[in-house]
């Protein structure tokens, strides 16, 4: 019961996740991944993804802080950010990063910094959001249930 | 729980075989990737993605460690897939590294589906371009172009083996057959060149592993590419040529095929990087072979340079050409100044041995003609280097041992030169240019053949100096290859050269002067050696050839070969030289022999 109270829950959620855009197909590939030989790959992935996130980050905000600003490497920076994020399906994340590129690309440091803080935005709930989902999974497990997915997206 | 239907249908293990060649009842399955990205997220999810395609992963966050695992294991992997944008290292050079030393397919992928980088891709080599994030189904279908590219080498070596005639059909092939192409006609070319020496052996070869179907593809470990990047530079970028390369290499199983693909990618590449395009190696071979025949005749480089570019002209070719133009007596020189072998011998032995230190000594015992050239263009270039120490020892060398060639012989009068067929010479100016240097040269015959006349009578001692001219020409081969032409000409070479070249320095072989020498030219060097009529007109003659010879030195791209041809054909040039009555030595091998010859009855 419990068990099932939580599948229903879980799937609740990660389908608002969806539909608010804040997760892709990406995703549900990601899902479609986890198998009996990986079955924390989603946890993995997604973990790999706020490390790299997180260094990404503070180094786009000192880049931005510097007298001279290097809109090079800043665009390396947000080019990686981008790619990253949507290998695991960070919908908004990558929308923002597309966003902050353009910026850059008008070496506008105005625009990039205001960029900046909505990809750290958007990059803080999907985290959030993530880590929200994780938790539903293992309270799953731990009530002996299976993590059921939305085969809609997949 | 539903995990999401597998697409195929494989056995449960996720690490399939491992098999060296990627091919197997289970492929795909078990295929070799390596996976290169600095993102360890998408790092990630591409080694589980190909994991479920049951391929066989290894990934890799650095480009440099991508190249190490590649490197060290060759044949280990069976396709490559990386990401554009490295720290370390561009994606676009990783895959240039790969299909140079690796020559295996490389997917590029990128979150960047812009055009331009695509189209690098593309240009670049890539066999496929993935944009991020890259789904399931894209990878599961990589496997095609290992096939493809497996299938394209075996087309092009089967191409390659059933045609060295079928250049034109090579050519129609993709642009992996044109690798091929010109190394074929570098090989046609160099067939010709070497063709008393080596070319059937060559040819054999290439036979043979034309006939074994589907090589194994070669995996070019950084080793070998190192040993090839060696060789590329000993040989000179310019100069090197899939044969010659595949000499120095010396690496058993490698073919001249797999060298000459090579070496097209080494040279887009050298090209990419400092927008220098590759030497048509071809035009040096052909100045190559000018240069053996050059000394022949007037036909001097120039003319043989024209024909050999154009790879029409082997050295068979051109022996024949200068065979028609020989009248029968030069066969007949040609056969006495074997008879004359004896005393020529005697320090023919001498020569060899000198000979066998490296140069093209040749040049003095009347090497065959297209070694001739070589060998005087060596020998042109030693004379430069000699001129300071020992003109006069050189001219007294030359001398005796032309003299004591050419005392037996009987008026054999160098048509050699003759027969060589000035009449191709086009190239009067360069002749004249070469003559004229000869003709400073010929000053310093002349003073050295009094000399020379002295030891004349004394076969030891021309022996002696044989063995010193050699030594002198040995020399100054070494390591001169690039000194063709007008350097070359001392007066301590042109006296070796004309002393060497009896048949030049006939007399009656004012023939070998180019009927484009100018007169001038020509009676500067008849002035220089008036004092002997015989001889002046001997070095006249040898001057002639001597300028023949220098202008086919003259050729940059010769130089090295001409080394390397030296080398190698020295001691045969001397050993087919003096081979009595040798029926295969054509006329215009024993040019420079008869030009012993004559310059032995001019003095006698």
């Amino acid at each position: 019961m419990e068990v099932e109270q939580l599948q229903r829950s879980f799937l609740e959620y990660i389908a608002a996740l969806f539909r608010e855009g804040f997760l892709d197909g990406q995703f549900s590939q990601l899902q479609l991944l986890q198998d009996e030989s990986n079955p924390d790959f989603v946890v993995e992935v997604v973990s790999l993804f706020f490390e790299d996130s997180e260094r990404l980050l503070n180094d786009l905000t000192k880049a931005l802080d510097q007298q001279n600003v290097d809109f090079k490497r800043i665009d390396a920076h947000v080019h990686q950010l981008k790619g990253s994020s949507s290998s695991i399906g960070a919908h908004r994340v990558k929308n923002a990063c597309i966003t902050f590129r353009n910026f850059c690309d008008e070496r506008n440091v105005e625009a990039c910094l205001r960029c900046l803080q909505e990809v750290k935005q958007e990059y803080l709930l999907a985290k959030t959001k993530l880590e929200a989902l994780f938790r539903l999974e293992q309270q799953i497990v731990a009530a002996g249930g299976a993590i059921p997915i939305l085969d809609e997206f997949s | 729980m539903n995990l999401g239907a597998k697409p195929m249908s494989f056995s449960s293990s996720s690490s399939p075989w491992k098999s060296n060649n990627g091919v197997s009842d289970q492929f795909p399955a078990g295929l070799r990737v390596l996976v290169v990205d600095d993102d360890p997220t998408c790092l990630r999810i591409l080694e589980k993605m190909l994991r479920n395609c049951l391929y066989e992963v290894t990934k890799c966050n650095r480009a440099e460690i991508a190249l190490q695992f590649l490197r060290d294991n060759k044949n280990g992997f069976d396709i490559v897939i990386s990401d554009v944008h490295m720290p370390d290292m561009d994606g676009f050079k990783l895959l240039e590294h790969v299909g140079l030393e690796m020559d295996l397919p490389v997917i590029m992928m990128s979150a960047d589906d812009s055009k331009n980088v695509v189209m690098k891709g593309v240009t670049h080599g890539a066999c496929d371009y993935l944009i991020k994030p890259v789904r399931m189904e894209a990878l599961k279908n990589i496997w095609q172009h290992v096939v493809r590219k497996k299938k394209n080498e075996w087309r092009d070596k089967d191409l390659d083996l059933s045609g060295s005639a079928g250049d034109g059909a090579m050519q129609q092939k993709s642009s992996d057959d044109v690798e091929y192409s010109p190394s074929t006609n570098e090989g046609n070319w160099k067939s010709a060149k070497k063709r008393k020496e080596k070319e059937e052996e060559d040819e054999g070869e290439d036979r043979d592993e034309a006939s074994t179907l589907k090589k194994p593809r070669v995996v070019w470990s950084v080793e070998l590419h190192q040993q090839f990047v060696t060789a590329v530079n000993q040989l000179g970028i310019d100069k090197a040529v899939p044969k010659k390369i595949l000499e120095l290499m010396n690496v058993p199983g490698l073919t001249r095929e797999n060298v000459a693909s090579h070496l097209q990618k080494y040279r887009l590449y050298l090209r990419r990087l400092s927008g220098a395009s590759p030497h048509n190696n071809g035009l040096g071979n052909a100045f190559l072979g000018d240069a053996g025949f050059g000394s022949i005749s007037s036909l001097s480089g120039l003319d043989f340079q024209a024909l050999a570019a154009s790879g029409q002209l082997p050295q068979h070719g051109l022996v024949s050409l200068g065979r028609v133009a020989a009248k029968p007596a030069i066969s007949v020189d040609q056969r006495n100044i074997f008879s004359f072998e004896n005393p020529k011998l005697r320090f023919l032995e001498g020569q060899q041995q000198q000979i066998n230190n490296g140069k093209p000594v040749n040049l003095l015992h009347g090497i065959p003609t297209n070694m001739d050239s070589k060998q005087l263009a060596t020998l042109h270039q030693s004379a430069q280097a000699r001129q300071n120490k020992s003109t006069p020892v050189v001219m007294s060398q030359a001398i005796p041992s032309g003299v004591a060639a050419r005392s037996k012989m009987d008026g054999v009068h160098g048509p050699a030169y003759t027969s060589v067929d000035f009449p191709r010479t086009q190239r009067a100016e360069s002749a004249a240019n070469s003559f004229s240097l000869v003709s400073d040269s010929g000053i310093s015959c002349l003073t050295s053949k009094g000399m020379a006349q002295n030891e004349v009578n004394s076969e030891t001692k021309r022996s002696r100096n044989v063995y010193l001219n050699h030594d002198i020409f040995h020399e100054q081969n070494i390591g001169r290859n690039q000194e063709w032409g007008v350097q070359n000409v001392g007066p301590a070479f042109d006296s070796a050269q004309l002393l060497h070249l009896p048949g030049a320095l006939d007399v009656s072989s004012a023939v070998l002067i180019p009927p484009g020498f100018s007169s001038n030219q020509i009676n500067k060097a008849t002035a220089l050696v008036g004092s002997t009529p015989g001889i002046g007109q001997q070095i006249n003659s040898s001057l002639a050839n001597n300028s023949l010879v220098i202008k086919a030195d003259k050729l940059p791209e010769m130089g090295f070969q001409n080394v390397l041809f030296n080398e190698q054909l020295g001691q045969q040039d001397l050993m087919t030289l003096y081979k009595p009555q040798q029926a295969g030595i054509e006329p215009v091998e024993n040019e420079f022999g008869f030009d012993e010859y004559h310059l032995d009855n001019l003095i006698v």
